[in-house]
């Protein structure tokens, strides 16, 4: 039987691992996608102007769903990009969820229900940031 | 100038801002925002959501090594991010009632007050105060200080406080837009008898959380931008990295000087946010 000190340092090291994943796979998304885009014609071009049009409304990340996958299944440096800063961001509540577990698994009642609350306004937050 | 001199621009910036953000526990939007609106042309609204995305990426990149040293307080961060996202809800709902510049102009007060008492001189070190809600969830903690050499024990009093702070921490990120780093980090240190690189690891661990929700906001929102964004990640979570290597071989005194150093400049920035506005 384990220690309660060698399970508590298992989640530590499970959330961990969670977060360099994450970190990982958006770091090698995101160089990938921005040498895609330099290297491809309908990626950033060196003309003058280009600064302000990519920073401006052609910068903005298209939302439409076809958009991103068919992007995604072509290469093209964008969605490649996009999907990078989408794992980004879901790393994080991704965390709360693996440590929710970890504690459920350690069976701390106490941290299940503050981990479980984090995690439902999480989700409440995303839902009034979509309709709102 | 042209895509691959701004990319390479941003890029460096971005990795000192996620240096720096790493070893103080703050989202690194302090230099992330000024550097693409002033330095880099780039609409304020556009370099707000860069600079959410900046938080992300200092607190993945920074966490991962806190969380598996054992000096970020996972406990402590759960407890505590209860009330922070509680009040991030609260100040997203407020927003449109508050006016801006009281408020920019009191965190301007605010921060500045906190970094007065982050350096003042203090008497002898006082037991901390027995905390009951503490024991009851365990949140006492302990770390190897590599400068040190030794490990380190703390226990953690003050639990309300610790949570009402934090509750207003969240309600000024989702009021005024900064990361509440700049708030959890001194209430942990100061009020709840933490070491400040426990607390500055610690929020690290924490304000990836809050900015997610946000985040997600603005990218439906169409506001981040992927070609001002991607270097701003990748330069941050780089910076983050590294910093995250340097901390825990770092002095807590140095520690201390740069988070306060990183109070004053956001207390002058929101000051001139509440002069402009």
């Amino acid at each position: 039987m384990k220690s309660a000190r060698e399970e508590k340092k298992g989640s530590e090291q499970v959330i961990s691992r969670v977060l360099r994943s994450g970190v990982t796979t958006s770091l090698v998304l995101l160089s990938l996608g921005t040498v895609i885009s330099f290297l491809t014609a309908s990626g950033y071009r060196a003309g003058p102007g280009e600064i302000a049009r990519l920073t401006g409304e052609a910068g903005t990340f298209p939302r439409s769903i076809p958009w991103f996958i068919g992007g995604l299944i072509h290469l093209d440096g964008q969605a490649v990009i996009a999907l990078g800063l989408l794992v980004l961001i879901a790393t994080p509540v991704v965390r709360v969820a693996v440590s929710l577990a970890a504690f459920a698994r350690e069976r701390d009642r106490t941290y299940v229900i503050i981990t479980g609350t984090v995690l439902l306004l999480l989700i409440l937050s995303f839902a009034l940031g979509k309709t709102g | 100038m042209t895509p691959f001199g701004f990319t390479a621009v941003v890029l460096g910036i971005s990795f000192f801002a996620g240096l720096l953000g790493s070893l103080v526990g703050v989202g690194g939007g302090i230099i992330v925002v000024p550097a693409l609106t002033l330095l880099m042309g780039v609409s304020i609204q556009k370099a707000i959501a860069a600079s959410i995305v900046s938080v992300i990426a200092t607190s993945s990149g920074a966490a991962a090594s806190y969380v598996s040293e054992r000096i970020a307080n996972m406990r402590l961060g759960m407890v505590l991010e209860v009330a922070t996202v509680v009040g991030a809800l609260t100040g997203a709902f407020l927003a449109d009632w508050v006016s801006g510049r009281t408020l920019f102009l009191a965190f301007a007060a605010l921060l500045g007050y906190t970094a007065w008492s982050m350096v003042r001189p203090r008497g002898k070190a006082v037991e901390p105060a027995d905390d009951p809600l503490a024991d009851k969830l365990k949140l006492h903690g302990a770390y190897f200080d590599k400068a040190l050499g030794r490990e380190v024990f703390y226990r953690v009093s003050r639990t309300r406080l610790g949570l009402a702070v934090s509750y207003l921490a969240g309600v000024a990120s989702g009021l005024l837009g900064i990361g509440g780093g700049v708030l959890k980090v001194p209430v942990m240190n100061l009020a709840m008898g933490i070491p400040i690189k426990a607390c500055t690891a610690t929020s690290n661990f924490m304000i990836g959380v809050t900015a997610a929700a946000s985040a997600a906001v603005y990218f439906m929102r169409g506001d981040v931008l992927t070609f001002v964004a991607a270097p701003v990640a990748v330069g941050v979570l780089l910076g983050a990295r590294f910093g995250a290597s340097l901390m825990n071989k770092m002095k807590n005194a140095s520690i201390r000087y740069i988070f306060v150093a990183v109070l004053v400049a956001s207390s002058v920035q929101m000051l001139l946010k509440g002069i402009h506005k």
